[in-house]
């Protein structure tokens, strides 16, 4: 971690973190991907793991996620982004991986990689955004797109008879044993914000300490998908994805200390 | 001593011998998925590969299975997958992504018929995918065609240091029988072929160095283009890398081309015909991309006919058609479906081609 630098006798109480590069986001007003990625940064420049961590992008609108992530990375093919991630880990035990997916690319193309990577225990961290909708492609439905919610490819609404219903994956991942800690998290509030990125620290530790696979949820908005402004997406998140999605942890490790643990060769 | 060991010839199966090449070749990662008739290749790494420092996993799917190499030839390891036909198929976008993003890595195709889920029985049919590019794109991979369980294990070798060297997937096109059958073999020993700095890699960013990012994502079609056209030229600087063995081409009126087993049966063919006075030879091409264009227009000069057999419809024979530029009438015979052509097969046909050129003529009046 960097310490404080002192400016004409004041104290630097915030920063850029190094592990964040100096390009504007193409994220829209609003969206939750900068936050989310704002905090992994922050945690790995926290942590001082900055040369230890490699980070796998998927397709969707985190598909540039590389531009601003300041470290080694690797962009996946659509929904393989786990599969990636299984790969650079077995090669590279000793270094921290994470994934980043969407919602379409975890729970839809990729489901049997995600599934599969969780049940093997891959001592990795899945990122996992759900905004039900799949943004970069222009606001089509997603697998976790809510009964009733017009999407440019469910105009009448999301029919449950014929088109499904919203995947809980993170529910479904939570009952597997590799799961080490599962949870899930919002950021369109301060104090989510602030619980948010403390589960991704523990992601981080817990990944430190080996104790298998960590998925973190974030229930994000997506103001241009859902036709809102920022502040109606976040009102109607609350209203209508914390009930279908509700916020806390599913899995946490059991009577683990990972902070006792001291970190191995690397 | 070990090398001693290792240079006694052993009998092993095609599969076998490949797996044991490429622990030796310094293989640090195996990730695949069982298919007929490659499975040994997962089973003989699963058993070897950890004991020696390797590591195995047997994925969810060959989809899985490619993007894990994908990652794990990303973050700098020598690494490999193995399939059959169906399974190729589905690494296919992989090895796209994998083109684009100039990742090297060893595939192994023990090719089965098709289409479809289609037979366990040996085929040529993949010839086009795996030489034409196969997934979306304009891009290439390195195929190499063993035609025995001694090449099986050599071109291992030689697939690895062509990968890394072009930072480019590389592929060994052979056969269920290649794979299944038996056959005396020397072992390359271990040692040989050195790691390669890959300062490109994703292994975390130091300070002192800028953050790797492994990609193919060019969405500017500007800097697209600039990518292609570096693996353009790429794929001329291999050319010189192009490999094929001759036998008995200096005198030929036939010129037989074919590659992998059906180059074995074509062989027994010539010698047949050369016993009948008929005055035959044999091209095989070991790399298939490169193709030997030049080599094939080289000896054609001096034949009067080419025949192309190949163990599909016709595949093959389109690039010898390209290499010959209708200078020579260019014949083909083929079986499919798995079925395999024999040497009386080929002889009948070099019989009838003689007849219709009359070079047995010729060589009656001599």
């Amino acid at each position: 971690m960097n310490p404080p630098i002192a400016y004409n006798g004041l104290e630097l109480v915030y920063r850029r973190p190094v592990t964040l590069t100096d390009t504007p986001m193409h994220y829209c007003p609003g969206c939750s991907h900068g936050v989310v990625h704002k905090l992994l940064m922050e945690v790995i420049d926290e942590m001082g793991i900055q040369s230890e961590t490699i980070g796998v992008a998927p397709v969707g609108c985190s598909v540039f996620a590389y531009n601003y992530m300041n470290i080694d990375m690797q962009e996946a093919a659509h929904g393989r982004a786990s599969a990636v991630a299984t790969g650079i880990k077995r090669m590279l035990p000793h270094r921290y991986v994470f994934s980043y997916q969407g919602d379409g690319d975890l729970a839809a193309i990729g489901t049997a990689e995600t599934i599969h990577t969780v049940n093997r225990g891959e001592n990795i961290l899945i990122v996992f955004i759900n905004n039900a909708i799949y943004g970069m492609t222009g606001g089509q439905m997603a697998p976790t797109t809510l009964p009733g919610m017009v999407t440019s490819t469910t105009p009448y609404g999301r029919d449950v008879a014929t088109m499904g219903h919203p995947l809980k994956i993170t529910e479904l991942v939570a009952r597997l044993p590799g799961a080490a800690f599962v949870t899930r998290q919002a950021v369109h509030t301060p104090t989510a914000v602030r619980k948010a990125k403390k589960a991704i620290r523990s992601a981080f530790e817990y990944q430190r300490s080996r104790l298998g696979t960590s998925f973190i949820e974030i229930v994000s908005n997506c103001p241009s998908g859902w036709k809102m402004t920022p502040l109606e997406g976040n009102e109607w998140m609350e209203k209508n994805m914390f009930p279908a999605y509700p916020l806390g942890d599913l899995k946490i490790p059991s009577a683990t200390k990972p902070d006792a643990k001291v970190k191995e060769e690397v | 001593m070990n090398m001693q060991q290792s240079e006694q010839p052993r009998l092993m199966k095609g599969n076998e011998a490949l797996a044991e090449a490429a622990i030796r070749a310094g293989l640090q990662g195996y990730f695949g998925y069982p298919i007929t008739p490659q499975s040994e290749i997962l089973e003989y790494l699963a058993a070897e590969l950890p004991k020696r420092g390797g590591v195995v996993l047997q994925a969810e799917s060959e989809l899985a299975a490619i993007n894990m190499i994908y990652g794990a030839s990303g973050a700098g390891a020598r690494v490999m997958t193995s399939s059959s036909s169906p399974g190729i198929s589905l690494m296919q976008e992989g090895l796209s992504y994998m083109a684009s993003a100039q990742l090297p890595c060893l595939v192994v195709n023990i090719n089965r018929g098709g289409p479809g889920l289609g037979t366990i029985q040996p085929s040529q049919g993949d010839y086009f995918q795996a030489t034409k590019g196969g997934g979306h794109g304009d891009y290439r991979l390195i195929v190499l065609a063993p035609a025995s369980v001694q090449e099986m294990a050599d071109l291992v070798f030689e697939g690895f240091r062509l990968a890394e060297k072009y930072r480019n997937p590389a592929l060994i096109l052979a056969d269920g029988a290649l794979g299944q059958m038996m056959e005396k073999v020397v072992l390359p020993p271990e040692g040989t072929l050195p790691m390669v700095d890959k300062p490109w890699a994703t292994t975390g960013k130091p300070e002192w160095r800028e953050r790797n990012i492994i990609t193919s994502l060019f969405i500017q079609p500007e800097k697209m283009e600039e990518v292609n056209l570096q693996l353009q030229a790429k794929y001329q600087q291999l050319q010189k890398e192009v490999r094929h063995e001759a036998f008995e081409v200096e005198d030929a009126d036939i010129l037989v081309v074919a590659y992998g087993l059906t180059a074995r049966i074509a062989q027994k063919a010539i010698e047949l015909a050369r016993e009948q006075g008929l005055k035959v030879g044999l091209l095989r091409p070991i790399t298939l991309y490169p193709f030997p264009s030049d080599v094939i227009a080289r000896y054609t000069r001096t034949a009067t006919a080419v025949l192309v057999v190949e163990l599909n419809s016709g595949q093959m024979v389109e690039d010898v058609r390209l290499a010959v530029n209708g200078r020579r009438p260019v014949h083909f015979k083929g079986r499919m479906g798995g079925v395999i052509i024999t040497p009386e097969e080929i002889l009948e046909e070099l019989v009838s081609l003689a007849k219709e050129y009359r070079v047995a003529e010729e060589k009656l009046e001599v």
